[in-house]
């Protein structure tokens, strides 16, 4: 075991990044224009990185396996994106967004990286109006902003629930324009399959057209991996079909460290699963818990009305309604953050209190929220505000403006009408906080491969505080990578372009040919997806929302196993020459089936309660998560060993020089 | 339920296809279309036969990657909803259901119900941005407010999830809903007023030359749209292209 060298700057906390900028490397534009850069993934974080780095000379080639790169699941983020703008004037700065960020974590983030954060959050939302991204505004034509988790102000800029999707509409567009002048060549329907290393430094990837099967050899200085997480180890989660770890993956097997692989983050407001028949789960925005409140009945006679279809919720009285929330943590209410609301709705559910067949679901309810809006509407119209029938219909007007198309969603796949009938939510997969280490430059220990957005792991901690992502996503690559790789690539000025003729490049496409052939030649008697799911309900009982030392030991024993039987009898139908789907999916479900062990190794390393992270044998007697602040302020990173049991840990120890350690109270 | 599906198959883009019937089980009506289609394909792969390929990633409405023509309508019978959003409970027990890709010139079939959009992609290049750099040495996002009408329809149009349906709805495979909903986007903010003539001059060129056809104002567009997006930004594009062509 050593310890990590994070290569924070010395210096003050907040002159750390201005410091570091003004004293690193730069490369001249005439010598931008001799480097490749290479940027896996087109979400938040490798749009912008890709953009920014071509804009600022390098030559990128960037990759997407979807059929454009507006189609990476960035694209789903629905609440909104924080920034320290105050513009709410109600007390936010860069030192409050940062202390929220760092506590809302649980302390496990690495001080330095968040406070950068915090400082470049302002320039994204400066950035993205100059791109002509179409935020929420009030009547005055200025910027609006709501309330998020965790947080007592708000600071949070939305595109009503569709946020992630002009962001990176935006961030697509800077894309685009530099696509148009040739600085970006764009690889869509392509998977990076390996990274290739040539003298220990990364000069390229092997890449598969996914439509024609073609190996492709990529050379260039420096590989960026902006992949995204990995929640869809679990099968079900609010990831997309094809959101998958491999790019991370690969890397990790070439020497990167693979990062606290157990924080993941288990979203509490998702719709609840309806059959085994499901393909994936979907997010109710958390930014409803603005305006909805949670609850469960408080009798179980009426808990077993409902599931008899004998009682609707709004049949029950105010005093029969547990608000578990707001009784639990008055300060928070419903935006505490989402590790405590989804254990807090597991609690219930598991007392018995579930409001659907399966018993795993909770209330969401908007019908204080539909009343307040439409008296202020009536009030503001000088209309009647006793009239109820009235003040349903303008409140329910308000929440349509707000959330309209959340609803929609939520009556299209429940078919039951939100306006009227509360909410039924329960608790999903959602973000992997864990990811592949990078150093303060955001680069992982292989020189000259970077790690950036999802895909990494530094800024969240064991938790990630609502409307965070998407801030991330675009400080790493708009504001912090371009700058930081430039340090590395003043080194290779003169090194001239990559030779895909090395034999690096020979043994890396040999191995890639033949693992494909070895799924394709295997016609064993299962499919993909009976492993994935399997793998998934291991996650989900022993590695999900609590944890315990004999199921996480099970779960890499059952992992195991189950890899074992994977390569021994899945079936890949079809050739390597064609449009193969299950092909594709073959090769990221075996990655998932390494990570899994890993990450219940890592979450049975640490024993303590953290975040997203609950160890059963880590709580108080109120059942609050606890942790070990004495043996566990470190992030735990991995390195590859072959069998994931083998991996070998390396600590990064957390020291905290502006903030005072404390326990995490949002009661 | 139990269904009949015909399903167009073709092997690649120069193959030839055709359409074939694969009778499917115990469709559960809460299941989304997909979903339906996941449990085929598991069906015909455990049968030795080539699963269909079809395009999807997100399965929430909002990547616009999914792209089945259904029973003659993009996305099928339901509205306001992408093919990932239709459930089986808007078909019946003992339906047949036609399963076609998006068809248009412009976007050749990939494989059975995968179509390739890139022209899509090659129509924004040419013009869908705002010529700014990604400094951040911009001014603060204040400094300009915008009315609250035109904000809010700058983010309608630009709710364009960039299916495809549009052009695979129109009769004359046109992509002008598109299109213009980019432009619209674009043109009723002040950051992206500035090069507005230039923008709508170049897209609809290479909207052009990647072979859509004409806009005939059927609005079949419009009613198929599953973000809804209007007409009205047609119109607007219109007088965008001419005031824009007026200046030379």
């Amino acid at each position: 075991m050593t310890n990590l060298d994070s290569k924070i700057p010395k210096g003050p906390l907040s002159d750390k990044w201005t410091n570091h900028k003004s004293h690193i490397n730069l490369v001249s534009p005439a010598n931008k224009r001799l480097i490749d850069v290479i940027v896996v993934g087109t979400g938040l974080a490798g749009a912008s990185a890709a953009a920014t780095l071509a804009e600022l000379g390098y030559n990128v080639k960037a990759f997407c396996f979807q059929d454009s790169p507006r189609r990476a699941h960035s694209i789903a983020a629905q609440g909104g994106i924080n920034a320290a703008k105050n513009y709410q004037g109600d007390g936010d700065s860069t030192y409050r967004l940062f202390y929220d960020t760092i506590k809302g974590g649980d302390y496990r983030s690495r001080e330095a990286n968040v406070h950068r954060l915090a400082e470049v959050s302002t320039n994204i939302i400066d950035q993205c109006v100059a791109q002509g991204v179409p935020f929420a505004r009030d009547y005055g034509g200025l910027l609006d902003n709501r309330s998020f988790g965790g947080v007592l102000v708000s600071r949070t800029f939305y595109a009503k629930g569709q946020t992630g999707q002009q962001l990176l509409l935006g961030a697509y567009s800077a894309m685009n324009r530099q696509i148009g002048r040739g600085k970006i060549k764009i690889y869509n329907r392509h998977e990076m399959m390996d990274l290739v290393l040539v003298d220990g430094k990364a000069r390229g990837i092997i890449a598969r057209n996914l439509v024609t099967g073609q190996i492709e050899r990529h050379g260039a200085h420096a590989v960026v991996v902006a992949s995204g997480g990995y929640g869809n180890i679990f099968f079900l989660s609010t990831n997309a079909m094809g959101s998958n770890v491999s790019a991370g993956w690969k890397i990790h097997q070439k020497g990167a460290h693979f990062a606290n692989p157990c924080f993941t983050q288990i979203h509490p407001t998702c719709i609840p699963v309806s059959g085994d028949h499901q393909s994936k789960l979907t997010l109710m925005s958390e930014s409803l818990r603005n305006d909805g409140r949670i609850w469960v009945p408080k009798n179980m006679e009426d808990v077993q009305g409902i599931r008899e279809g004998k009682l609707k919720p709004t049949d029950l009285k105010e005093e029969d309604r547990d608000y578990y929330l707001e009784r639990r943590y008055p300060a928070f209410g419903n935006l505490v953050p989402r590790d405590v609301a989804s254990r807090a709705a597991k609690e219930r559910c598991d007392a018995g209190f579930g409001v659907n067949k399966t018993g795993e679901a909770v209330y969401l309810d908007f019908v204080a929220a539909i009343t307040r809006y439409g008296k202020e509407q009536a009030h503001v119209k000088g209309l009647d505000e006793d009239d109820t029938v009235l003040v349903k219909k303008l409140g329910q007007e308000v929440v349509r403006s707000k959330y309209g198309n959340l609803f929609q969603m939520y009556e299209k796949i429940v078919d039951q009408n939100p306006y009227e009938m509360p909410m039924m939510i329960y608790p999903a997969v959602h973000y992997t906080m864990g990811g592949v280490w990078v150093d303060y430059n955001l680069m992982t220990s292989i020189p000259g491969c970077y790690a950036i957005g999802e895909a990494n792991f530094s800024d969240h901690g064991a938790n990630r505080l609502g409307a965070s992502a998407l801030m991330q996503g675009l400080a790493d690559g708009y504001f912090v990578l371009p700058y930081t790789i430039g340090d590395y690539l003043s080194n290779d000025i003169r090194t001239g372009p990559i030779s895909t003729d090395a034999p690096e490049f020979d043994a890396a496409e040999k191995t890639v040919k033949d693992k494909i052939h070895l799924f394709l030649t295997n016609k064993g008697k299962n499919s993909v997806d009976h492993y994935h799911k399997k793998l998934g309900k291991i996650m989900w009982d022993k590695c999900g929302m609590s944890r315990n030392a004999k199921g996480l030991k099970e779960a890499m024993a059952e992992i195991k196993a189950l890899r074992e039987d994977f390569y021994k009898n899945v079936n890949v139908p079809g050739t390597d020459s064609e449009f193969n789907e299950q092909l594709a999916k073959a090769g990221r479900v075996s990655d998932f089936l390494e990570l899994g062990e890993l990450f219940a190794k890592d979450a049975l390393e640490r024993l303590e309660s953290c975040g997203g992270h609950f160890r059963e044998e880590s709580q108080t007697p109120e059942g609050e998560a606890m942790r070990d602040d004495q043996n566990f302020t470190f992030v735990s990173a991995w390195e590859y060993k072959g069998e994931p049991a083998d991996a070998v840990l390396h600590k990064e120890e957390l020291n905290y020089e502006e903030i005072e350690v404390k326990t995490r109270s949002y009661k | 339920m139990n269904l009949n599906l015909k399903i167009w198959r073709q092997a690649n883009t120069t193959a030839q296809g055709k359409m074939e019937t694969y009778p499917i089980e115990n469709v559960s009506p809460d299941m989304s279309f997909l979903e339906m289609m996941d449990v085929l394909n598991e069906q015909l792969i455990n049968k030795g036969i080539d699963p269909v390929a079809f395009d999807h990633d997100c399965r929430e409405g909002i990547c616009g990657m999914c792209s089945m023509y259904i029973n003659g309508e993009a996305h099928g019978p339901d509205r306001l909803v992408t093919t990932c959003q239709l459930h089986m409970r808007k078909f019946k027990d003992g339906e047949t259901i036609t399963i076609e890709p998006f068809r248009a010139n412009a976007f050749p079939v990939v494989k059975d119900l995968a179509v390739d959009r890139s022209a899509f992609d090659r129509i924004q290049h040419a013009g869908g941005f705002v010529s700014v750099n990604t400094s951040g040495n911009t001014q603060d996002a204040n400094a300009i407010p915008i009315n609250k009408h035109d904000a809010d329809n700058a983010f309608d149009a630009a709710t364009c999830i960039g299916c495809g349906a549009c052009v695979a709805s129109c009769k004359n495979a046109s992509a002008m809903l598109f299109v213009s909903a980019k432009v619209s986007q674009y043109a009723l903010l002040p950051q992206g007023k500035v090069e507005a003539a230039d923008r709508v001059l170049n897209m609809v060129k290479q909207m052009d030359e990647e072979g859509f056809g004409n806009c005939t104002n059927t609005g079949a567009c419009e009613v198929e749209c599953p973000k809804g997006i209007s007409l009205e930004n047609i119109a607007r594009m219109n007088r965008e292209y001419l005031a824009a062509s007026a200046k030379g």
